[in-house]
């Protein structure tokens, strides 16, 4: 299959995408379309994870750190300084806190960029470290973020959060970020940045002896992992509108994690099938925490069942199905069209592959 | 600040720190032998406390049964787990256990959640108990006294299991060469879930100290002590007995210490042992004990 039949596709899945979302927003109800933005930006968090953990061996669990950075961020310059006046009354908002204000594109933006520079910072000392020490820094790294945004009132307004924070992230903006950040990030794969970090993962020892500069591709990848868990984040905000400290919790990175795993590390394909399974299925589980009466019976909901069978299935998944969904196996056109040949050869994958 | 209250400080330092102690020898016997961060220890911890208190107030147990009873079931559920999310993938890529360890933390979790309910409850401590010692200007509760005490037996008698019986022996075998030990007929798997029992009924006995101490119960209870003791494990060496009860008591000392002197920064008090982790980490990754292989459980 040429380049040009892929790119055609690509194009058309982009559009019939475009087609969908333009379908959802005028025809589905609050809840549904709730469900499918959640499923666009757990995307994009599954997606950074797997680049930094799936595709260049980087064991972080540090996502929630980043998406608190992003979130805090975009909802400080999208709330209106009239909004800032009523929401900080533990002590009122710093001078440049209360002046800051940006329109939403820009916001988001900038909540990535603050996500990736405290990447980039935290980064050099911390991924000099290997494997699970990595995992437990990264993951001190996320509480600190947590116990800091808790402490300093004037920016964050401490445990009390932020509320009303303007609802611009429309389906829109999620799938939009959405798909730029899946072609970002297999633009990046698909260079030799991408075999460069596929080697680091596969084995780094070997990858320094061959002469790579192993740390200068980690701490890359690993900017590039934060600054999408940062948009991740801000989308996140304005989608829920309010966030505060708590929300930011272990269990956060927990379920991108967890979307990752299901979707096979180190495939993108994966990470996007496991989004919507895996939204979906948090969504649907949440019938077994609600109280539901047939007739006059009623069965109490029990509460936190939801994460009981998450969690199994999470250890059932690295027991008996450890490469997860899609292994490390990419959706391709030609491999649709039964062309066979090696995934990942002919063209990148467009939004069809939602 | 006063002698009186510095002393004061110092023995609260104490009770924290051997707490954490006894946790954290629980992480560092699992990675000194399995090379895996256990995450579920944390539950073991919180389970710990929830028996002993489910079995006094339901069941009407006396206290030394009840104790007893639930440091027997945590170290089966220590076990348990053990078969159960860690065996089947000792020949897997070591993060897949460490995910399946996640995985077995946040179910433990939600299972208290399901059947002990998220609402935090109320420890009722025997009476004696709450009449405190005063020694001058000190105010000395019991359970400040009997925790340290207590902490240290148990550190004696695990010193004696891993030094100088043949299960210990076994222990210290297989934190050097796992696959060795299995050819020279060392029952892996057997001192593996023995190990289990063992830093299970270590963190039973630290929640129920804990829960006695600062008496609420609640299913997230382990989370913060679990990491905190986790990071005094990496802080001591990981892998080192000694290193883990040197690590939990220093932590324990900084926390207090540190909210006592700076008052202001008692709001980051759960930040101070992630900063020790991440300096650690960089500038001394083998930690306090690490060094010395011979230390390793």
């Amino acid at each position: 299959m040429n380049r040009q039949t892929t790119t055609l596709l690509n194009l058309s899945a982009t559009a019939a995408l475009g087609l969908f979302v333009w379908w959802a927003q005028t025809n589905l109800d609050g809840y549904f379309l709730q469900i499918l933005n959640l499923i666009a930006v757990n995307i994009i968090l599954a997606l950074s994870l797997n680049l930094i953990y799936g595709f260049t061996g980087m064991f972080s669990l540090g996502h929630a750190g980043f998406m608190a950075i992003g979130a805090y961020v975009c909802s400080i310059l999208i709330l209106s300084p009239e909004q800032k006046d009523t929401l900080y009354i533990l002590g009122g908002a710093f001078d440049w806190v209360q002046q800051a204000h940006a329109p939403f594109p820009m916001a988001v933006v900038a909540g990535g960029l603050v996500a990736a520079l405290f990447g980039f910072i935290v980064g050099f000392p911390l991924l000099r470290l290997g494997d699970d020490y990595l995992g437990i820094a990264t993951l001190g790294f996320a509480e600190i973020v947590r116990v800091v945004a808790t402490n300093i009132t004037g920016v964050t307004n401490g445990s009390l959060g932020l509320k009303g924070i303007p609802d611009h992230a429309n389906l829109w903006w999620n799938a939009g970020w959405c798909l730029v950040t899946l072609y970002v990030i297999v633009r990046l794969l698909k260079s030799n940045t991408g075999n460069v970090l596929k080697a680091i993962r596969d084995n780094e020892i070997a990858a320094k002896a061959m002469g790579v500069d192993v740390f200068r591709y980690k701490l890359l990848s690993f900017t590039v992992g934060s600054f999408f868990a940062g948009i991740g984040g801000a989308l996140l905000a304005s989608l829920l509108t309010t966030i505060d400290p708590k929300m930011f919790l272990f269990t956060l990175t927990f379920n991108v994690l967890m979307i990752v795993v299901t979707g096979g590390l180190g495939s993108l394909t994966g990470s996007v099938l496991a989004g919507v399974g895996i939204t979906v299925l948090l969504e649907w589980l949440r019938v077994v925490e609600n109280p539901i009466s047939i007739g006059s019976f009623q069965i109490a909901g029990i509460p936190g069942m939801r994460m009981v069978v998450f969690s199994l299935a999470l250890i059932m998944i690295i027991l008996f199905r450890r490469e997860g969904l899609m292994g490390m196996r990419e959706f391709s056109w030609a491999r649709l069209a039964g062309q066979g040949g090696l995934s990942g050869k002919s063209g990148k994958k467009g939004g069809a592959a939602k | 600040m006063t002698f009186e209250m510095f002393i004061q400080h110092a023995l609260n330092s104490l009770t924290l720190g051997s707490l954490y102690a006894l946790i954290a020898i629980g992480y560092t016997m699992v990675y000194g032998i399995l090379r895996l961060i256990n995450f579920a220890h944390s539950e073991i911890f919180m389970l710990g406390a929830y028996f002993v208190f489910w079995g006094v107030t339901l069941f009407a147990l006396p206290w030394p049964v009840a104790i007893a009873l639930s440091i027997a079931f945590t170290a089966g559920v220590g076990i348990l787990v053990d078969r159960v999310a860690y065996r089947p993938l000792r020949d897997a890529p070591r993060i897949s256990a460490l995910i399946s360890s996640i995985g077995v933390s946040f179910f433990l979790q939600n299972v208290a959640i399901v059947f002990f309910q998220a609402i935090p409850r109320a420890v009722y401590r025997p009476a004696w108990m709450e009449n405190p010692m005063i020694v001058g200007a000190v105010r000395i509760l019991p359970i400040t006294l009997f925790v340290p005490v207590l902490s240290v037996l148990l550190m004696l008698a695990l010193m004696y299991i891993v030094y100088r019986t043949k299960t210990g022996l076994g222990m210290r075998a297989i934190s050097k060469d796992i696959e060795t030990s299995y050819l020279m007929g060392v029952p892996v798997n057997r001192v593996i879930a023995t190990t289990f029992g063992i830093g299970s009924s270590l963190a039973a006995a630290s929640g129920i100290m804990w829960a006695l101490r600062y008496p609420q119960l609640q299913p997230m209870m382990g989370t913060i002590p679990g990491f905190k003791a986790f990071i005094a494990a990496v802080f001591g060496g990981i892998g080192s007995i000694q290193g883990a009860v040197v690590g939990g008591i220093t932590l324990g000392f900084i926390e207090i210490m540190t909210v006592a002197f700076f008052p202001d920064l008692a709001g980051y008090r759960d930040a101070f042992a992630f900063v020790l982790l991440i300096g650690v980490l960089l500038f001394k990754p083998t930690g306090l004990f690490g060094e010395r292989a011979e230390d390793k459980v």
